[in-house]
């Protein structure tokens, strides 16, 4: 549920950028969203949808760029992709090592707009 | 309902009364286009995917193709976190109580863990020795505020509505009534959900999950966020294990396969095995604090 937060904190930030910009119309809209941010895609883009309907962005795409997991080991310092917060590290297997340093990204990053 | 967007978040009440969400004030209003000429909005195409999979390879030719006398399609570089709205209340709210050197706890659990029981008792034991204020969260009802407000503990009710968790905003409006005072502590019961409240930094100094043992051993792995973010975990109701086939090394292998090191202390709120240290790791986390030499009224 909380993707309707986002989708409003979102139609917010888009709103100020309006009037900064004066802009009369948002087409389309990208966000950076990290794999482990659990964030529901499809669940976002429906609540965007709806409380978009009466705003400046009505109808606008939302293109989601996904970042992926990473993590660095403290064994062996290396980085691995993750999916999940429990993996073990991909070079040298410990577990319980990783320390997340990417995925967890909710960002709005650009707009097109008139 | 939110009248603006027919979102629920107009209905935060706190205490009964209804307060302003935390977006749109007030609907927007656009003047027409007018040509802007700056050179910070030059089109800046193709977007780079962070993945390293596929290139979005969309609209290149979108900022040029535009006739006389039409609108422009533009790009907009923008690099906002989509939460910043909630991290700034956030940070506010740490502002204040750092400068009135209050331990702020943000206590999450399923619903029906135990925060409230818990809270109840920790009262009891701390009530001598130090200030209490008390935040409640829940969607419906001040059933919990009042069984606070009993122990003669002064408590805010949040009542989120349809809203699933705590935000920063409505804690503010909360701290505001409630002014809690300076060397306290500041007990912040979020709503019972283990899925999005993690994701919203009320500007408490720690997170505290509670798990108990009649929810499952995996609950961890369930809902690994919540477990990544948390700072304590306690596990409550050990008082029924001998009527569970519940596994805690499990549950604790479990919670540190998520996170790593994560504190656990084994609680019954309810009969108060373990509660002493608890109480200990607040009191320790109190004297902790970066005490503020410089308070201005
Ligand atoms: N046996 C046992 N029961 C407990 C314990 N702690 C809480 N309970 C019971 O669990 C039920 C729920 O407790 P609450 O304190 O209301 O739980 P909560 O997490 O505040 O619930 P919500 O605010 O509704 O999410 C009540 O019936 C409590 O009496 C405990 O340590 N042992
Ligand atoms: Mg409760
Ligand atoms: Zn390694
Ligand atoms: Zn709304
Ligand atoms: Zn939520």
């Amino acid at each position: 549920m909380h993707e309707l937060s986002l989708a409003e904190n979102l139609l917010q930030i888009i709103e100020e950028i309006a009037t900064e910009h004066q802009l009369t119309k948002v087409k389309t809209v990208w966000l950076e969203i990290g794999k482990l941010a659990c964030v529901e895609q499809g669940s976002l883009r429906f609540y965007f949808d709806v409380i978009t309907q009466d705003s400046i962005a009505r109808q606008a795409k939302l293109e989601i760029i996904e970042i992926a997991g990473q993590a660095v080991c403290a064994q062996c310092n290396r980085n691995s992709l993750i999916t999940s917060y429990y993996e073990a590290c991909s070079h040298c297997g410990s577990y319980n090592t990783l320390k997340v340093t990417q995925g967890r990204e909710m960002k709005i990053k650009e707009l097109e707009a008139e | 309902m939110c009248t603006t967007c027919g979102c629920s978040t107009g209905q935060t009440r706190i205490n009964g009364k209804t307060i302003q969400s935390l977006h749109l004030e007030k609907p927007i209003q656009f003047r027409p286009l007018k040509h802007s000429n700056t050179s910070d909005h030059t089109p800046s195409l193709p977007i780079k995917n962070n993945c390293a999979s596929e290139t979005l390879a969309f609209g290149t030719d979108v900022a040029t193709a535009h006739a006389p006398g039409m609108s422009q399609a533009r790009m907009i570089k923008i690099e906002r976190d989509i939460l910043e709205r909630n991290n700034q209340y956030a940070n506010e709210n740490r502002r204040f109580l750092s400068e009135r050197n209050i331990l702020a706890l943000n206590l999450l659990s399923s619903p029906g863990s135990g925060k409230t029981t818990l809270l109840v008792n920790t009262i009891q034991i701390l009530r001598n020795k130090l200030p209490i204020t008390v935040i409640e969260g829940d969607q419906q009802t001040d059933h919990d505020a009042a069984r606070i407000r009993e122990t003669g503990i002064s408590a805010t009710q949040i009542n989120t509505g349809k809203g699933c968790h705590l935000d920063a905003f409505m804690v503010q409006q909360a701290m505001q009534q409630i002014s809690p005072q300076q060397n306290s502590v500041l007990f912040i019961e979020n709503v019972g959900n283990l899925v999005c409240p993690s994701n919203f930094d009320l500007g408490e100094a720690y997170k505290v999950v509670i798990l108990s043992v009649t929810e499952g051993e995996d609950k961890p792995l369930k809902y690994p966020d919540m477990f990544h973010a948390a700072d304590l975990m306690l596990l409550n109701k050990c008082d029924l294990l001998p009527y569970l086939s519940f596994d805690v090394d499990l549950a604790i292998e479990y919670a540190h396969r998520i996170h790593p090191g994560l504190p656990v202390i084994q609680i019954s709120a309810m009969q108060g095995n373990g509660m002493q240290v608890w109480i200990d790791w607040i009191e320790a986390n109190r004297l902790a604090l970066p005490s503020t030499v410089q308070y201005q009224t």
